[in-house]
């Protein structure tokens, strides 16, 4: 599955590009693209446990980023 | 209040307001700057430490710098330390703290060991130019966000529809359903998808076309969301619904362009990568290794130092994408949707462009010039008519047009493909097609030297005449021919024509090479040999117009779509889409290519070169942390500048 997400308060490209590659490393992530210049983030994964790994992007953003916030 | 105007686009006044976080910003770099050069000049002049006349006078001054050092950079430190907590030490607020707290023990150290004070301004300004270098990438970003979203200002906000018992309800364009009447008023944006049911009007397109000129429009016809109503009102019956619609989905590909990554953005990311840990490491040998040789540590020290503070690749990694972002909003500006960066970087070393002829290169409105012989005009048309009836091919509906009447439609209708059309009714047969066609049902025929598109008729056996169609070039070829082979692109012509016109359309529009006699499957074998011989590196462009140009679309490296207002197969299908049915769309997308590209390399050579420089000056003492911080800093903002001269006009 498939899903958009926006990216509030994205200010460091260095840091989207961080989160990229800690979200591709997330289990069950088949494919994550982060637009720096749009804020904007792609992820595709297993549709069942979608909500499980978005807590995990979740927390891995926060972890690169922690002002930064995903919107659905 | 630190509210800018703007002018964007089409000549709007806009404001560029500064978030409440950037506000904060400037004023927190507005005032550690004064306040820093203020305590720089009283320091040079008063040199601060001899105030007193103790060991302990470094104090002073120590503790005015550090202030301003808090002020300034306090956010620096604690996200330093607790992106350490969370396992990130290669940080550029972590390097930016050391060399910064570095500096000041250094000082520090001067001055308790009585040695003239060094180290503190210099502690200071670094991480005082850091954090102006920081704010400006913020709001260049942020200006060129808003810039290309106000571009892209098509997104209607409502919708007003004409309910069953008369009267108009304003809605969210979204909750209109196929089928409904909307009402747009003049001045109005056209909120969705629709045909024409009352009124007549022109419509401004620009903003998804880029075409000055308005588009006159009346009942019957389709109008497309995003365009702007100029003179009369109209109702419009919808149908498409707002997710689907045009402006939703032009919307998405500006938005998501920047998703696919060029292979310079590629490239940055692994530079990066390598990049800080290498220049770290880099600048604890030079900390260590020399210390211990030599035993002069503070130099050395020192010397490292300003290696950390270029450690952090951060105006590359920002500039290369804001270029790639800018074309591609440039581009829209033009009705250019380009869906990715690497399609705007492949597209500068295109130069090969493979044309599909009819209803690209030409207007597609086959019209019957002559039959041949004129006096049996009447019969051959007739005959040929009732063969062509069924079908949609150009030259069908020419010569359908060219009758006129109506036509008996009571024949079998065989399609021989690459031949032409049988018709059978009874004992009657009827065979409408090219030479081909005649010859494999063994008509003795006078075959035509005409140049243009020859349809030969015969009925029973017997052969009537021919009818002579030719296709109207469009106005802009030549002229476009003309500017991409004045680039160095090589133009080749793909199709179904005879060699014979197809030679006499090629030299008349100045096209490196042709293919002729093409099927449709061809065609993409034509491609693929076409691929099969080029240099690796360079991109060949196809350019189409339809449905039927999917797979040569897809199969080329660049498929351009034509795609004139409506056309969602060939906007589906492409990797650039032109709004604009019009050629010249390819010049400037190559111009635009062509000066993003040319920027995105400007940048990168020029930051690493800069880069490299200050870590060889200050490995050998020439650069003090003062030169290595301005010139850093001066570097990037330079990139982003000239990152955002992308935008401006061609």
């Amino acid at each position: 599955m498939k899903k958009n997400f926006k990216l509030e308060d994205l200010d460091c490209a260095n840091c989207a590009m961080k989160m990229e590659r800690a979200i591709a490393k997330i289990d069950g992530v088949d494919a994550v693209s982060v637009n720096f210049m749009a804020q904007r983030m792609t992820i595709e994964a297993d549709e069942e446990n979608f909500d499980a790994i978005m807590e995990k992007v979740v927390k891995a953003c926060r972890k690169v980023e922690p002002d930064c916030k995903i919107i659905k | 209040m630190r509210d800018k105007i703007s002018f964007i686009g089409r000549g709007q006044m806009k404001k560029v307001t500064l978030s409440k976080k950037e506000k904060k910003n400037l004023t927190r770099i507005a005032i550690s700057l004064i306040a820093f050069i203020t305590l720089l000049i009283v320091d040079k002049i008063i040199v601060l430490d001899r105030i007193t006349d103790s060991n302990l006078g470094w104090l002073l001054p120590f503790s005015l710098y550090f202030a301003i050092y808090i002020i300034i950079g306090y956010d620096v430190l604690l996200k330093a330390a607790r992106n350490i907590f969370h396992g990130q030490v290669f940080d550029e607020n972590f390097l930016m703290a050391v060399a910064t707290l570095g500096a000041f023990s250094l000082g520090i150290y001067t001055g308790v060991s009585g040695k003239a004070i060094e180290g503190f301004d210099e502690a200071c300004a670094v991480l005082l130019f850091y954090q102006v270098g920081e704010f400006f990438q913020s709001y260049a970003t942020g200006k060129s966000r808003k810039s290309i979203a106000s571009l892209m200002d098509i997104r209607p906000d409502y919708a007003l529809v004409r309910r069953d018992d008369g009267v108009i309800q304003k809605i969210d364009p979204s909750e209109a359903r196929v089928g409904d009447i909307i009402v747009v008023n003049p001045g109005e944006r056209v909120p969705l998808d629709g045909i024409i049911v009352k009124g007549e009007t022109s419509l401004d397109t620009k903003a998804l076309t880029g075409e000055s000129l308005p588009r006159e429009i009346s009942e019957g016809e389709r109008v497309i969301s995003g365009c702007v109503n100029l003179t009369g009102r109209i109702e419009i019956e919808v149908t498409k619904e707002f997710y689907d619609s045009t402006v939703s989905k032009i919307l998405e590909l500006v938005e998501n362009a920047s998703q696919r990554k060029s292979k310079a953005e590629n490239f940055i990311t692994k530079f990066s990568r390598y990049y800080t840990p290498i220049v770290v490491c880099a600048a604890l040998l030079i900390a260590i290794a020399p210390s211990i040789a030599t035993g002069r540590w503070f130099d050395w020290i020192y010397r490292s130092l300003s290696f950390l503070v270029v450690s952090c690749p951060c105006a590359l990694v920002i500039s290369v994408p804001l270029s790639f972002f800018m074309g591609i909003g440039a581009a829209s500006k033009y009705g250019i949707l380009v869906k990715g960066s690497n399609y705007l970087e492949k597209l500068d070393r295109a130069d090969t462009f493979v044309f599909d002829k009819t209803g690209t290169l030409t207007k597609g409105n086959f019209a019957v010039s002559k039959t041949i012989p004129e006096s049996r005009r009447e019969e051959i048309l007739t005959i040929a008519a009732i063969a062509e009836k069924g079908s949609s091919h150009p030259i069908a509906r020419s010569i359908i047009s060219a009758y006129g009447k109506d036509v008996n439609d009571d024949y079998t209708i065989i399609n021989e493909a690459g031949c032409g059309i049988v018709a059978k009714k009874d004992s009657e047969e009827i065979y409408c097609g090219n030479a081909k066609l005649m010859n494999k049902y063994n008509v003795e025929f006078k075959e035509e030297e005409e140049v243009g598109s020859i349809v030969y008729v015969a009925k029973n056996k017997e052969f009537i005449g021919s009818i002579l169609i030719e296709d109207e070039i469009k106005e802009e070829t030549k002229s476009v021919i003309a500017e991409l082979a004045g680039m160095g692109v090589k133009t080749v012509m793909l199709t179904g024509d005879n060699e014979a016109t197809a030679k006499k359309v090629a030299s008349e529009i100045g096209l490196t090479d042709y293919k002729a006699s093409l099927l449709p499957q061809d065609k993409v074998e034509s491609i693929e040999n076409m691929l099969g011989e080029k240099k690796k590196g360079d991109a060949l462009c196809f350019v189409g117009d339809g449905i039927n140009d999917a797979p040569a679309l897809m199969r080329s490296d660049i498929g351009i779509a034509m795609g004139g207002v409506g056309s969602d197969a060939a906007i589906e299908a492409s990797d650039i889409a032109l709004m604009q049915d019009d050629l010249r769309g390819l010049p400037i997308a190559k111009k635009i290519s062509r000066k993003t590209m040319r920027i995105v390399f400007e940048n990168i050579i020029v930051s690493i070169a800069v880069k490299v420089l200050i870590m060889i000056l200050s490995a050998l003492g020439f650069a003090s942390m003062w030169i290595a911080v301005i010139g850093d800093v001066g570097v990037a903002i330079l990139a982003i500048l000239n990152a955002m001269r992308v935008g401006r006009k061609l």
